[in-house]
């Protein structure tokens, strides 16, 4: 489902559509989502994300989506959808036993 | 609020879950079900904060070309800019709660909106930059570290990110102040009329006490906030005299003592009547903070116009030609 409930007005004195941003650190670490512009377009967006989300060296690496593209799971199917893993404890390595005194 | 406003009727069995769900500590996301009481609060709640950090650009901004030196006008150009910035994270939050931040704009440019009083309050001397720094900033650093925990996700991650950088807000604050305090006698008193004037705003800041807050309950009640205004207020005061002992400068209020039994700062009585007059229109600059982020928005239509103009005409040379 679409980020339906989120404003993305284009008429009169407008704010622009809504991009998600997501940035990623120079550790490595993946893209995290850090918030949302708004722009007129794609380049507008990564301008606009590097200037609120970035001023401190945050980031290396700059994704910006249009917030309407974005496909996601809804609450209400959370149980559903997720209980493929509920009934398998044996995925966690606590699952297994290993004799007493041998360090793994 | 006033109480006689009508609270919709809640599937009783969807507030218990939601209730359970906020006393399990768990972060709530904006799909998510919630009171429409919540999402009200949260509305109001953050859209003033958000136009708080908007409007506090001004008080400083009237300082940047008249800093009194190179480093300390790229600092203040960079706390404002930051400021900015904060308004955005805020506005982002508010709007995954489905409200429009051009709707939210205009109830500021209108005037039906709120915000930080403390605003409302003149920057007349060069020692106010540090005194904002110090003690503005400061005691929206207590505030946000509490909201960083709050019940709903994004004004929590909006608060995460904030906080760590308003200290550096705070510290460039307070290395004004020190400065100043230890400069000629001139500086020192510049340094202690900026304290003067703005401790007893500062303390406003946190909001009315406890038993004359009416939204207090409810917002503790759901976790957006985890401490009341007088906690908060009092925490603030028992951090900041010490700051002010070791640079020389007083805390205006012959009431102020330490408790050794509590170990708080016990602060003298708050002039409540100067705080609803401010809150309600009256302070010294609600109308010039007003008509000068009229002003800013005005004057800059053209710009948001030519980057609504740009984009149509890059649209246009991508899309391939009709004929």
């Amino acid at each position: 489902m679409a980020n339906d409930s989120r404003g993305n007005g284009a008429s009169g004195d407008s704010q622009w559509p809504l991009w998600e941003v997501f940035t990623q650190p120079p550790n490595g670490a993946p893209h995290e989502h850090a918030g949302s512009v708004h722009a007129v377009d794609a380049e507008h967006a990564l301008q606009n994300a590097r200037d609120v989300y970035a001023r401190r060296n945050e980031a290396v690496s700059i994704w910006v989506v249009p917030s309407s593209v974005i496909t996601a799971s809804t609450p209400e199917d959370m149980g559903p959808f997720f209980d493929p893993a509920n009934d398998k404890p044996y995925r966690h390595p606590q699952f297994y036993k290993v004799p007493r005194g041998i360090r793994m | 609020m006033p109480a006689s406003e009508q609270r919709p009727q809640e599937d009783p069995k969807r507030l218990a879950e939601f209730e359970a769900r906020i006393a399990r500590g768990e972060s709530i996301e904006p799909k998510d079900w919630m009171p429409e009481r919540y999402r009200k609060q949260l509305v109001r709640m953050m859209s003033q904060h958000a136009h708080s950090e908007v409007v506090g650009m001004l008080p400083e901004g009237n300082w940047i070309t008249r800093a009194p030196n190179l480093r300390r006008k790229m600092a203040l150009l960079a706390k404002v800019q930051d400021e900015a910035g904060h308004g955005l994270y805020i506005y982002c939050g508010t709007e995954t709660l489905g409200v429009d931040r051009q709707e939210l704009v205009q109830q500021l440019l209108d005037g039906t909106a709120k915000y930080s009083s403390i605003f409302n309050y003149p920057t007349l001397t060069w020692a106010d930059m540090g005194a904002i720094g110090w003690l503005v900033d400061g005691a929206a650093i207590v505030n946000q570290t509490m909201l960083a925990k709050a019940s709903y996700g994004p004004y929590a991650r909006a608060m995460v990110r904030i906080c760590k950088e308003e200290n550096f807000h705070k510290r460039q604050g307070f290395e004004i102040m020190t400065t100043l305090a230890s400069g000629t006698p001139e500086q020192k008193a510049m340094a202690q009329d900026a304290l003067d004037r703005w401790w007893w705003p500062s303390l406003m800041m946190f909001g009315p006490s406890d038993k004359d807050s009416p939204n207090s309950a409810e917002l503790l009640k759901w976790r957006v906030k985890q401490k009341s205004n007088d906690e908060l207020r009092q925490r603030f005061v028992n951090l900041t005299v010490a700051q002010a002992k070791a640079i020389g400068l007083e805390i205006p209020d012959p009431d102020l003592q330490y408790n050794e039994e509590t170990e708080d700062w016990e602060f003298g009585p708050i002039d409540w009547d100067e705080f609803w007059r401010v809150v309600k229109g009256d302070g010294p600059c609600n109308r010039e903070r007003l008509a000068a982020r009229r002003q800013a928005h005005d004057e800059g239509a053209w710009v948001r116009e030519a980057a609504s103009a740009y984009a149509a005409k890059r649209a246009d040379e991508r899309a391939p030609s009709a004929a």
